[in-house]
């Protein structure tokens, strides 16, 4: 590895110079270290530095990607086997850069393309906070990727055509509010990783960023947050927005799935102000473009009959929550009428709701929530993609019906 | 709260009863702190049942105290005990293994820490009566497969660890076929001998 021995040769070197660095530093006060443990939250870092039941930000939870598995990295203050000998420079250039000290370059998994838009100082309060986490030993483990992406020098490719340095520049058209959201959603929020449709390297395409996409590997669908058509924030009340951000209920749809873990572990933590300003761009997001509608759906022969088959399943397995015409009881039980999210063009998330169940995360706004159970081992396929064909063509909506064969393909999909 | 924990009904029936899908546990009367570690070990992925994993992922501690105590108060009726199919041989080696263990296998007896009534020990030790026998063949297979584990030092780790598949077959087959109590009581915290140190219930 002789990646791993220059870097080794070079941490060493560096934790010379970091030392008397750091004695000419002043000692952070607790304002910023304040603020840093706030933005690492809004930044998610402990999510994935975190391993399950491991210790936090010493890393190694593993990361599925379609190349291979990678490892997250010990970025506590530790000086062998985490970052203690970094300096903030070296900090920032990783956040900014995505690059290590030593020049080396930084998987995109690690969200880098999304941090560089973090100013310095901001950058600084995180670093100053993830000194003072406990240090823990823990050496990298070494990612597992298949020829090629194992070549770190594919990463330059990736870097040409998807990453673009820069911090956040504000729009002086907009409001202070609007700018702030959209410094947090475009920024440490990284909601473009999963909400972008993901290309064959993993990179989230700046012309198409929150265009939504299939998260790879996992098999759920994270909306647009352009348009109208997916996700549909411009219809929403900026309250439910906050509600559905910060609590993970709402009269509009609770929160599931990869956005549940989003909202638990960093959403949740947000200030109301910070909350709001999000809500304010993401609904000026939606709302510049034209409600698309989608088309009524053909009544076709079959579509009919599963919409016949639905109905009974319906009424029998889920009217009790979701009420006879589909109204829910928000913001516990969601609507389903009216609710975009099943309407969407990829069903994958209203099947999987359907097979896996699920309960909203436990959030400081909502610590109790009401789950909903799952059905994979009581209804058969044709049973699921009748129900599914029922809510997604019912009570106005409009989305199109599914086949017996996409909710056996999804039986399949690794749960967590 | 019961409406809260409608997700776990299909399952675990709407009290905790259990359903007729034998591999799916009755919950209901089992000591609180024992369901609160499962949940947390769920939840955390030290037990390993996909579905369950996911439905707990992000759920609070408080909150899993609360589900654990809600079904540890419910006292729904037992089913009738299985008539047992097995031979008079293989139920016997069991009812031994169970009230005296073997001492040639270093197998202590179950009652040991499960109690002489196999009603349990507060807090974190559960009753094995009314419990179907390919559930708890599955329970100790995962424990010696690793799917399942209980916080450190796990003394069922051990004791699964020691029995040959035949005892795992005569101990499942003897405890399904006793009658359970209706209203569980568990020995005092305590009051037991414990011959191994578990992690999850401090002697
Ligand atoms: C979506 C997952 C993810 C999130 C969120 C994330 N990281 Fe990372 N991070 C990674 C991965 C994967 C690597 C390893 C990259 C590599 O080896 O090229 C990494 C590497 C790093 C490193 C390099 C450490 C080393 O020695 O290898 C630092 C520093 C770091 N992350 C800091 C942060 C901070 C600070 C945050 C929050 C603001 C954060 N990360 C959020 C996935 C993530
Ligand atoms: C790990 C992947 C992931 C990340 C990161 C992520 N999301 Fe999501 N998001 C999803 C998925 C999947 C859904 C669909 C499930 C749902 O509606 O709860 C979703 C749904 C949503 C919705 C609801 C759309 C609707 O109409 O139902 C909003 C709003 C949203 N995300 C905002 C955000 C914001 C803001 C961020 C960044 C702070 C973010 N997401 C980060 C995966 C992600
Ligand atoms: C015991 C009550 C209950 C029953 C029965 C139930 N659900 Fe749900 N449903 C919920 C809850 C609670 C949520 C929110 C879950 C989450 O966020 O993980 C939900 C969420 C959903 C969603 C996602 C909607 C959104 O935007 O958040 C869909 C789709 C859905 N249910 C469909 C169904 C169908 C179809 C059935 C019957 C086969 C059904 N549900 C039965 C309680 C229930
Ligand atoms: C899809 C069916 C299913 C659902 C839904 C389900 N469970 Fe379970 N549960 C199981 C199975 C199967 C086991 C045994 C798993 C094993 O082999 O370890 C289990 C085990 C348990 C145990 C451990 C029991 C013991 O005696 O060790 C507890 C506690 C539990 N479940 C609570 C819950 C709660 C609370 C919910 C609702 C939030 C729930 N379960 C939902 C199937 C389910
Ligand atoms: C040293 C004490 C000890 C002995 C001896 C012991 N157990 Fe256990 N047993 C425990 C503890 C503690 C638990 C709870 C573990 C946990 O938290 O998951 C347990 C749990 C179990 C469970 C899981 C019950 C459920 O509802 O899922 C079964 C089955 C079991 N024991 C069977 C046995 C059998 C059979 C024997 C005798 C061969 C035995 N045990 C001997 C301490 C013991």
């Amino acid at each position: 590895m002789p990646r791993t021995l220059t870097r080794l040769i070079f941490t060493l070197a560096a934790a010379l110079v970091a030392t008397s660095a750091m004695a000419q530093q002043k000692a952070p006060d607790a304002a910023t270290l304040a603020k840093g443990e706030y933005l690492a939250r809004a930044g998610n870092c402990i999510a994935c530095h975190t391993a399950r039941e491991g210790k936090t930000f010493a890393g190694g939870l593993p990361m599925k990607t379609p190349f291979g598995t990678l490892y997250t990295s010990n970025i506590t203050p530790d000086p062998s086997t985490g970052i203690g000998t970094w300096t903030s420079d070296q900090f920032f250039n990783m956040m900014h850069n995505g690059r290590f000290p030593d020049g080396g370059l930084v998987y995109p998994a690690m969200p880098f393309g999304s941090y560089t838009k973090v100013t310095r100082e901001d950058s600084d309060a995180i670093y100053a906070y993830l000194r003072t986490v406990p240090p823990v030993k823990r050496i990298n483990t070494p990612h597992d990727l298949r020829f090629p992406f194992n070549n770190r020098s594919l990463i330059l490719g990736w870097r040409t055509l998807f990453f673009k340095e820069g911090v956040y520049k504000p729009d002086s058209t907009k409001s202070a509010e609007w700018n702030r959201g959209a410094y947090l959603v475009e920024g440490l929020g990284h909601c473009g990783m999963c909400h972008t449709a993901i290309n064959a390297l993993g990179g989230s395409s700046e012309s198409q960023a929150f265009e939504g996409g299939l998260i790879p590997m996992q098999n759920w669908y994270a909306p647009s947050l352009t348009s109208n058509k997916e996700a549909g924030l411009g219809d929403w009340s900026l309250e439910e927005i906050v509600d559905y951000l910060k609590k993970g209920v709402s009269a509009r749809g609770a929160v599931y799935g990869p956005m549940a873990e989003v909202v638990y572990n960093s959403l949740q933590y947000l200030t109301d102000d910070d909350a709001r300003a999000m809500a304010v761009y993401l609904k000026s997001l939606a709302q510049g473009t034209s409600p698309e509608k989608a088309q009524p759906p053909l009544p076709s022969a079959e579509t009919s009959l599963l919409v016949s088959l639905g109905k009974p399943i319906y009424d029998r397995e889920c009217a009790s929550c979701h009420g006879a015409a589909g109204l829910g009881m928000p913001p516990h039980y969601p609507p389903l009428a009216g609710n975009q999210s099943i309407q969407m063009v990829s069903a994958v998330n209203a099947i999987r709701m359907v097979l896996n169940g699920g309960f909203p995360p436990g959030t400081m706004g909502n610590p109790e929530p009401y789950g909903m159970p799952p059905f994979a081992h009581r209804l058969s396929d044709d049973e699921v993609a009748a129900v599914v064909t029922f809510i997604r063509t019912s009570w106005g909506n409009r989305g199109a019906p599914v086949s017996a064969r996409q909710a056996n393909e999804l039986r399949a999909a690794t749960l967590n | 709260m019961a409406a809260r924990v409608l997700a776990c009904a299909s399952c675990h029936g709407a009290e905790g009863e259990g359903t007729s899908d034998v591999y799916f546990p009755r919950l209901a009367g089992k000591p609180a702190g024992y369901l609160y570690n499962q949940l947390i070990a769920f939840r955390d992925g030290r037990r390993r049942y996909p579905p369950m994993n996911y439905l707990l992922e992000f759920l609070p501690d408080a909150y899993l105290q609360k589900m654990a105590d809600h079904f540890a108060a419910l006292r729904p009726p037992f089913p009738a005990p299985n008539i047992p199919t097995d031979s008079k041989e293989i139920l016997a080696r069991g009812e031994t293994l169970v009230k005296e263990g073997d001492a040639r296998s270093g197998v202590p007896a179950c009652s040991a820490c499960h109690g002489p009534a196999l009603g349990g020990m507060e807090p974190a030790i559960p009753g094995l009566l009314g419990l179907r026998a390919s559930y708890i063949s599955a329970q100790l297979g995962g424990w010696r497969y690793g799917t399942r584990t209980a916080a450190a030092p796990d003394c069922m780790q051990i004791v699964a660890g020691l029995l040959s598949e035949d005892d795992v077959k005569a101990v499942a087959a003897y405890l399904s076929s006793r009658p359970a109590p209706n209203d569980p009581s568990f020995a005092p915290r305590g009051s037991l001998p414990m011959p191994l140190e578990c992690g999850s219930q401090p002697r």
